[in-house]
């Protein structure tokens, strides 16, 4: 039996030898046969399940239709804000050997990141040819430019700053939808008095979006600006009682907060188990996929304090320095900033366009609404998601809150946010 | 004597009962794979799914199969190679004490504690200036890696095996190769189990050089069940029942290795 | 003569792995390590002597203190739970049951399912949530009228690790059974039957002859399960996602480098968890060492 099993053993290996050999042929081969493809381009993204992969299908369809001899390679790879993704994007630039193109949120994590290390290209020439400085929204231009240089193509817009609740909830204990701070902390005493529970939060992260959303509540759109580009100080008073404000929301939410995802503390609104919840829209997408109503389930409106105001964020495309098909690349880029390409996208993965004409009965009910604030409100840029902080200060921002988070000492975390800045970014 | 000795039978309840935890978590798995994904909440995880569609299986098997090739591709050969090389290893540091041998053995095992977060980059540059990139360079990072802690399993195990073993195959004549192919190999069939196992396992459920070194046409199916997960919103119905799609290989690995856990191997050879 | 034939035999069937784990390992540890002491922020490398100041800051951080913390928790919990279940399993499927098959495959099961399905389980399981929205463990508890272990799990203040090492118990103790049950298996029935003829109960067999025997397989399964513990990443962020009360060294090791471009501090990080592990090992192999030439 012994003698046997060794024999086993020595044929298995000699064919998984051969089978190691072999593989990377087999797997390339249909490659081979596929129709024929002059060119191609490997796009880089996170983009992999549900909507979000729906939209890049069907992106990616408007491209073969403008460009039928390249092929569209896809090398997405899943993680939550692309951690997977960034982590293997790293390593391959590190290697020599970048994509064509990647997703990256428009703003400083591109450009802190890849502009600072001369990763990407800029993209001037193509908003000429392209046309697209008609119709990108001004404001959105100079937050994703540095020194007069526009670095990536913006595809979707999603807005931070909303305010998810259930309309049952509210209408039966008599509350209004909150418009500032105060009346927020009123309307949630109303609800804890009541039993129900008045705020839904999930995991650290989510307290980071909370975080920016009351800066902005708190501050104002202008000294919210401020803080990204050193003009506000981060130990003024005023920062403080935003963070006191902070400190106060916090003790509205459930208790369990650490061990939930961001689905399952948005879930307990459309259930009617929470009156509140802080997300970003995409929160729409996922209420659509459980089946609910807007209005009936789920209301929206601006986080308090922070009504006639966009905090957007944005997923782009750039274009790498070295680019193995550079010209693939940017045919990819023109179809990523075109009418059809965004319109194709937009609707399937619950986001709005960041063109501002495309159709709007594509669209479902909240997101014509978000179209509709995109082009009227005040725009600022998102924390958590890229915009406004490069990704090391987000990093000690993160951990900051977190230390916040465990020992809920203002004062300390404060001091931390002034050593951030300084750390990593403008503040002297 | 033998009425005094309690019942082995009684052994079944603590088994049993062990068992219960251990299926805990694995029936949750397995009713969430047969729920739609608007049945997913928190409120009904213990609940029963309102029927049992194949559906979430179907999709996920469509999604994970292109790359179950690319797995036993990999995994075959760097499971096979550590291990033989573990076993050898083991062998000479154990066995064949000379010069310098025990300063290899630390040298190799301080291997396994490296953390793999922090050489991924040079490991990709390495992989990619030596041109060995996909499968086959993921397969020899497995192995490699692998090698300091097959080495230290078979080490332990040859070296609590008495030496008179091979004393007396030396006196019969035999060379070390001899002694190893004839002797030792035969009995070290419960080590090598373990390290199977563990091999096995580790370079199947391996995420993270799989997806710094291989790409969307050859990667294996731990970085196609990461992405099915997606980023943002996550549809765990199909998630799981892609889980437990992905584990089976493995199990049936268990289940098969498992029947080598024999007893009484040196009995006789310590006669002999 | 054959002696010195059999010694170059040895070095050329051990050279390829030396020669592996030399660059590797060994290479590859030497450039962290300078990039350890270098002042690289950002995707340029940055090689900039910048003396101990990584590791300096490491000592100073708050959260690095959070992190070692968590980690001796952790360690402590899921090695000695692991070692003991383990060892216990193992037992009782060594005394020849009929169905062995089935609950060694049952045991062993946990640890081919993927680590982001096994966190997502054990965080529904270990849900912390009281009153009407209780579920998890804690519904299961309260329906089987066991109240006194509803509990608030991995969001318990300070102590929250050990959940988290529960879990990670479940998935590895399997492996531990294992080993044990290899080890057990290749002591042979002889020493057991002599000790019984001479009057010795199970619980003394166990005692002074099995358990001693098996010593070399506990130090194979400290060593596996230390090492494990030091470096777990995945599992602990699929529980309880990336935050700051349930941080350990490996996830701020991938949050600084990958997430924040902090590459000198992921580098220290990285370095650190090498010196405490190689702490661990040191006194090991000595013992091994010497412990041997005794015999």
């Amino acid at each position: 039996m012994n003698k046997k099993l060794f024999y086993l053993v020595s044929a298995l290996m000699i064919v998984s030898l051969a089978l190691a050999s072999c593989a990377p042929a087999a797997t390339e081969a249909p490659a081979t046969q596929a129709p024929v493809a002059t060119d191609q381009v490997e796009v880089f993204s996170w983009w992999t399940g549900g909507g979000e992969a729906a939209g890049l299908e069907a992106m990616i369809q408007v491209f073969a239709s403008t460009d039928p001899n390249i092929e569209f390679v896809n090398a997405a790879v899943a993680g939550g804000a692309g951690t997977n993704a960034r982590a293997v994007l790293a390593t391959r630039l590190q290697a020599g050997d970048p994509p064509d193109s990647w997703q990256g949120h428009a703003g400083q994590e591109l450009i802190g990141t890849y502009v600072a290390a001369g990763q990407i290209e800029p993209l001037n020439d193509l908003y000429e040819s392209e046309g697209w400085l008609d119709v990108m929204p001004e404001t959105l231009i100079p937050l994703i430019s540095q020194d007069g240089n526009i670095y990536s193509v913006p595809v979707n817009i999603h807005r931070a700053n909303v305010l998810w609740y259930n309309p049952g909830l509210l209408e039966a204990n008599g509350v209004e939808v909150p418009t500032t701070m105060d009346e927020w902390f009123a309307a949630m005493d109303t609800l804890q008095a009541a039993g129900v529970q008045p705020l839904a939060l999930g995991e650290q992260w989510t307290k980071l979006h909370l975080l920016e959303t009351v800066l902005l509540g708190t501050l104002g759109p202008e000294a919210y600006n401020g803080l990204w580009d050193g003009t506000t100080d981060w130990g003024s008073a005023e920062v403080k009682t935003a963070l006191e404000n902070y400190a106060k929301v916090l003790t509205y939410a459930n208790s369990d907060s650490a061990s939930l995802t961001w689905q399952d503390a948005s879930q307990l609104v459309v259930n009617g188990e929470a009156a509140f919840n802080v997300m970003g829209d995409w929160a729409a997408g996922y209420f659509i996929e459980l089946g609910k109503t807007a209005n009936t389930d789920y209301g929206w409106a601006a986080t308090p304090g922070s009504g006639g105001v966009f905090q957007f964020l944005s997923d782009s495309f750039v274009l790498a320095v070295g680019a193995p098909h550079r010209d693939a690349a940017l045919a990819w880029l023109k179809v990523a900033g075109s009418k059809e390409g965004q319109e194709a996208f937009n609707p399937v993965k619950g986001s709005i366009c960041a063109r501002t004409d495309c159709d709007q009965s594509l669209f479902g009910e909240y997101l014509q609404s978000a179209m509709a604030d995109w082009s009227s409100n005040t725009v600022v840029g998102s924390l958590t998601h890229g915009v406004v902080a490069n990704d090391s200060w987000k990093t000690e921002i993160d951990t900051s809150l977190g230390l916040f988070l465990t020992n809920s000492d203002v004062d300390a975390f404060q001091t931390a946010l002034v050593a951030a800045c300084a750390s990593s970014g403008p503040c002297k | 004597m033998k009425s005094l000795r309690f019942s082995k039978n009684w052994l079944y309840i603590p088994l049993v009962g062990m068992a219960i935890f251990y299926l805990i978590p694995m029936y949750v798995m397995l009713i969430t794979g047969f729920k739609a994904f608007d049945e997913i909440d928190l409120k009904t995880m213990w609940d029963l799914p309102r029927g049992i569609a194949f559906d979430n299986y179907v999709e996920a098997f469509s999604k994970l199969s292109p790359s179950l090739w690319n797995s036993f591709a990999m995994v075959i050969p760097a499971t096979l190679i550590s291990s033989a090389l573990g076993s050898l290893n083991g062998f000479i540091l154990a066995k064949w004490k000379f010069r310098g041998s025990d300063v290899i053995f630390p040298f190799i095992l301080f291997g396994m504690f490296i953390p793999y977060q922090s050489i991924l980059i040079p490991l990709v540059q390495f992989m990619n200036a030596a041109g060995i990139t996909g499968l086959p360079g993921l397969a020899m990072a497995h192995i490699i890696y692998g090698i300091p802690i097959t080495t230290l399993t078979f080490r332990n195990y040859y070296a609590s095996l008495p030496q008179e073993l091979l004393e007396a195959a030396k006196m019969d004549g035999a060379s070390m190769l001899g002694i190893y192919r004839y002797i030792l190999l035969p009995i070290s069939l419960p080590s090598f189990v373990v390290v199977l196992i563990w091999q096995f396992t580790s370079a199947w459920n391996d995420f993270l050089f799989a997806v710094v070194l291989t790409g969307n046409t050859d990667w294996p199916i731990t970085v196609a069940l990461n992405n099915m997960a997606g980023s943002q919103i996550i549809a765990w119905n199909v998630q799981m029942a892609g889980s437990l799609l992905a584990a089976l290989p493995t199990l049936l690995v268990y289940i098969f290795l498992g029947r080598y856990f024999l007893r009484g191997l040196l009995a006789g050879s310590l006669k002999g | 003569m054959s002696k010195d034939k059999d010694r170059v035999l040895n070095i050329i069937l051990v050279s390829p792995s030396i020669l592996a784990v030399l660059i590797f390992v060994y290479g590859f540890i030497a450039w962290s390590v300078r990039v350890s002491l270098s002042r690289w922020k950002g995707l340029t490398p940055d090689y900039t002597w910048n003396r101990f100041n990584n590791y300096i800051e490491l000592f100073q951080d708050l959260r690095f203190a959070v992190d070692v913390r968590n980690t001796l928790i952790f360690t402590g919990v899921f090695v000695i739970g692991s070692l003991l279940l383990g060892f216990l399993l193992a037992v009782m499927l060594d005394q020849g049951l009929r169905g062995e098959g089935f609950f060694r495959s049952l045991f062993l099961f946990p640890m081919a399912i993927s680590y982001i399905v096994t966190g997502v389980v054990w965080r529904w399981l270990m849900n912390p949530a009281m009153g009407s929205r209780m579920s998890g463990f804690n519904l299961l508890f309260a329906n089987l009228g066991l109240d006194s272990l509803v509990n608030a799990w991995h969001t318990t203040p300070q102590w929250g690790m050990a959940a988290i090492a529960l879990a990670a118990i479940w998935q590895m103790s399997g492996y531990t059974m294992a080993l044990y049950l290899a080890g057990l298996r290749a002591i042979p029935q002889e020493l057991k039957e002599a000790a019984r003829i001479d009057g010795a109960s199970e619980v003394q067999i166990y005692r002074h002859i099995m358990i001693p025997l098996l010593s070399p397989v506990t130090l194979s399964a400290l060593i596996i399960l230390g090492h494990m513990s030091l470096k777990v990443f995945d599992l602990i962020v699929a529980i309880a996602g990336k935050q700051l009360a349930l941080d350990v060294p490996a996830i701020y090791m991938w949050q600084a480098t990958f997430d924040g471009q902090f590459y000198g501090r992921g580098a220290a990080i990285g370095i650190l968890l090498l010196l405490s592990v190689a702490v661990l090992i040191v006194p090991y192999i000595r013992y091994t060492l010497r412990t041997e030439t005794e015999q």
